[in-house]
């Protein structure tokens, strides 16, 4: 109980602050707030941590051998899901050469990297044994999903850790090593978006094994195709929301048309990501499923409608797309929608078959709410001391040198 | 598309000539089709049990496992047990309402073609020659995904263990008792025959010989025959078995090609995808380097 009151209010209060700065009315001591609520949730996770590996996993989560996978994983896949943006980016303008959209790269492949490294950070704390996470480099078995996952992960850190690297060799004044990396670059980038490609399916795949344990509603082969296509339609929207964010906290400048041409992307991307779902259904003749006892027939209305239909159809609004603050507010569902959705698939629609027996332990998301805070202060840092911004980069003005600020 | 067809083609072989030089031979054996019909299995006849737990004791002995044996009998069989990481096997009473009660053992299965086996990204687990599932903890992650892909909700997780969780399940007794040509210790404890250990082909003749000499006691069913592409392990009952808590609907079709029918499109589509996003990168970079100064990146 205490535990869920302090998760309740630290989650509070940085939630407010985010819609302060959000409608640019910061408060006066907003910093501060934000620095005690952090350091109060990092303290109390150390504590978890400390537990986790002292007395095991069963101490801290709620995860049985009922439910041996709990929202860690499914916020694992949401987490590779909304770092989408990065491979669609870096495709964009190194493979599709559309240039114009270059001053964005460098934070959304920031905003990559450190999305992975969520995922990368949950791993070695909801891994039973982490210290043997290297086994599957060494050790083969490639019929696993799992397998191809566990060298996606690797790879692709790797990667973006290269394709970021420029910013910081241009801060340490390393010429040489950023014109290396410049020849190298397509070659890179085409790595890159290819194992994005193969890990945003797999993270679907991963699922195909168990058609008898998911919902109907949810349960397709199409799985795999689902994943990539959301992750592209989610990675615009992350874009255009940090971009945003960034812009209020770090006071750096963005072109927003840039961003309306996103949102404007994002919202093809998710009308044809929903119409597929809903043919989907149809064709596996799944509606009737929508009926079932429970709730899961809302979940689903709810994900496709309010996640996916809903910010579809506000993005391709001229209104909203020319309204940064609008603009947030419509991609904000998109969002919300495809962790409801990766937390469903790996979750709730198996709770027909498991019963009910798992609800998130407090701890447990204390300890997801706590990695987040470190993505986002990790950004934070990397803005304020690396040249990741088009400001610091000296690409001069924006083309029509509207910027918003 | 006949060019993407053999180069697809191409990369498989590849694939495979590599899978055969650096993985261990029983991954090599794995993505052909061994027969299985010689498999060591277990027959177990649901109406020959009585409930003494015998086998759940015979299991502790034979793997050297510590869970708390008091209620390992017969007077407490009203008490359910549950499998875990250090008890591979349970009986329990099932049935009831309007099925009759009956005593049900259960353990891995053993099946054909695991699931759990084409999951594991370390193949902690694996098939032997003989069939038996066997579980190597050295190699394991715990990332737990066979608990999840198990069609049976076997394997069981070792939650109060911080750093070196296992993974339990019955392994056939392989290592220490069938390379010997010992049956499984739960085989060998149980006193009344409800258990039958052989080639699970003779097996399956057998039960299907009982099924026929008292068609008016057994259901018409072996189960395990085709459930899942077949298991090891097989059983027959005279109550239906999906009033004994057996999962019903299962797929015949073999789970592990579920995700195969995707895995092994992969060389093809990175191929696909190379040569596309090479040409069209680089093709496009030399158009803009025409069109202006700039360079690319």
């Amino acid at each position: 109980m205490i535990g869920w009151g302090f998760l309740t209010a630290v989650t509070g209060v940085l939630t407010w602050l985010a819609v302060a700065y959000g409608l640019n009315r910061a408060p006066r001591h907003g910093g501060r707030w934000a620095l005690g609520a952090v350091g109060a949730l990092w303290a109390v996770t150390a504590w978890v941590m400390v537990i986790r590996f002292a007395r095991g996993m069963g101490a801290m989560t709620s995860m049985s051998d009922t439910y041996p996978w709990g929202v860690w994983v499914g916020f694992l896949q949401a987490g590779v899901a909304l770092s989408g943006g990065g491979f669609v980016m870096a495709a964009t303008v190194h493979i599709f050469h559309i240039k114009r959209f270059e001053p964005i790269l460098r934070p959304v492949v920031l905003l990559a990297f450190l999305g992975y490294s969520f995922v990368a950070m949950t791993l070695f704390i909801e891994v039973g044994r982490p210290y043997n996470l290297w086994h599957p480099l060494a050790m083969w078995q490639h019929h696993s999903i799992m397998f191809e996952v566990a060298w996606c992960v690797t790879l692709y850190l790797t990667v973006l850790a290269v394709e970021f690297s420029p910013a910081v060799f241009e801060r340490l004044g390393l010429k040489k090593a950023v014109d290396v990396l410049h020849r190298a670059g397509i070659p890179i980038v085409i790595v890159g978006v290819i194992l994005s490609t193969l890990h945003q399916s797999s993270m679907g795949s991963m699922f195909l094994i168990v058609p008898q344990k998911i919902h109907p509603l949810w349960y397709s082969t199409l799985l795999p195709v689902f994943f990539l296509i959301s992750s592209v339609a989610v990675g615009l929207c992350v874009t255009v929301v940090a971009s945003f964010y960034s812009a209020r906290l770090f006071g750096k400048t963005l072109d927003r048309w840039l961003l309306a041409d996103l949102a404007r992307a994002a919202s093809w991307i998710l009308l044809i990501y929903g119409a597929v779902r809903v043919v989907d259904v149809s064709a596996r003749g799944a509606w009737g499923r929508l009926f079932d006892p429970g709730w899961l027939g809302g979940v689903f209305l709810l994900e496709l409608g309010a996640g996916v239909f809903l910010p579809a159809v506000l993005l391709s609004r001229r209104v909203v797309r020319d309204r940064p603050r609008y603009l947030v507010l419509a991609c904000l569902p998109a969002l919300a929608g495809v962790v409801l959705n990766r937390l469903t698939v790996s979750w709730l629609s198996m709770v027909p078959y498991n019963g009910p027996g798992y609800t998130p332990h407090w701890m447990e998301l204390a300890v997801s709410i706590t990695l987040f805070t470190i993505v986002v202060a990790a950004f934070g840092l990397a803005a304020k001391f690396l040249p990741v911004f088009p400001a610091d980069q000296k690409m001069g003005e924006s083309y029509d040198g509207k910027t918003f600020s | 598309m006949s060019d993407g067809l053999t180069r697809r083609g191409f990369f498989k072989g590849a694939l495979g000539a590599l899978a055969a030089a650096v993985l261990p031979q029983s991954m090599a054996r794995a993505s052909g089709a061994p027969s299985k019909a010689g498999v060591a299995g277990v027959l177990v006849d649901i109406t020959r049990c009585i409930g003494c737990r015998a086998c759940q004791r015979g299991c502790q002995r034979a793997n050297d496992l510590n869970a708390p044996q008091e209620l390992m009998d017969m007077e407490h069989l009203a008490t359910r047990l549950e499998p875990s990481f250090h008890q591979w096997t349970v009986v329990n009473r099932e049935g009831g309402g309007d099925a009759p009660v009956r005593q049900v053992k259960r353990q891995c299965m053993h099946c054909l073609e695991p699931a759990c086996v084409s999951v594991c990204p370390v193949a902690a687990l694996d098939q032997t020659d003989q069939g038996p599932v066997i579980y190597r903890e050295s190699r394991c992650i715990g990332c737990r995904y066979c608990m999840i892909a198990c069609p049976f909700d076997v394997p069981r997780f070792e939650w109060d263990n911080g750093l070196t969780p296992v993974i339990g399940k019955c392994q056939f007794c392989a290592q220490q008792r069938l390379f010997k040509g010992l049956p499984p210790g739960c085989v060998e404890a149980c006193p009344t025959g409800a258990l039958k250990f052989g080639r699970r082909d003779d097996l399956l003749f057998e039960a299907k010989a009982r099924l026929r000499s008292r068609s008016d006691v057994y259901v018409d069913h072996v189960y395990g025959e085709h459930e899942v592409g077949g298991t090891s392990w097989l059983y027959i009952s005279d109550t239906p078995f999906e009033k004994l808590g057996f999962k019903k609907n299962l797929p015949k079709r073999p789970l592990p090609t579920l995700t195969w029918d995707v895995v092994s499109w992969i060389p093809g589509i990175v191929a696909v995808l190379a040569s596309l996003f090479g040409v069209l990168a680089f093709s496009l970079s030399r158009k803009n380097h025409q069109d202006s100064s700039g360079g690319p990146a």
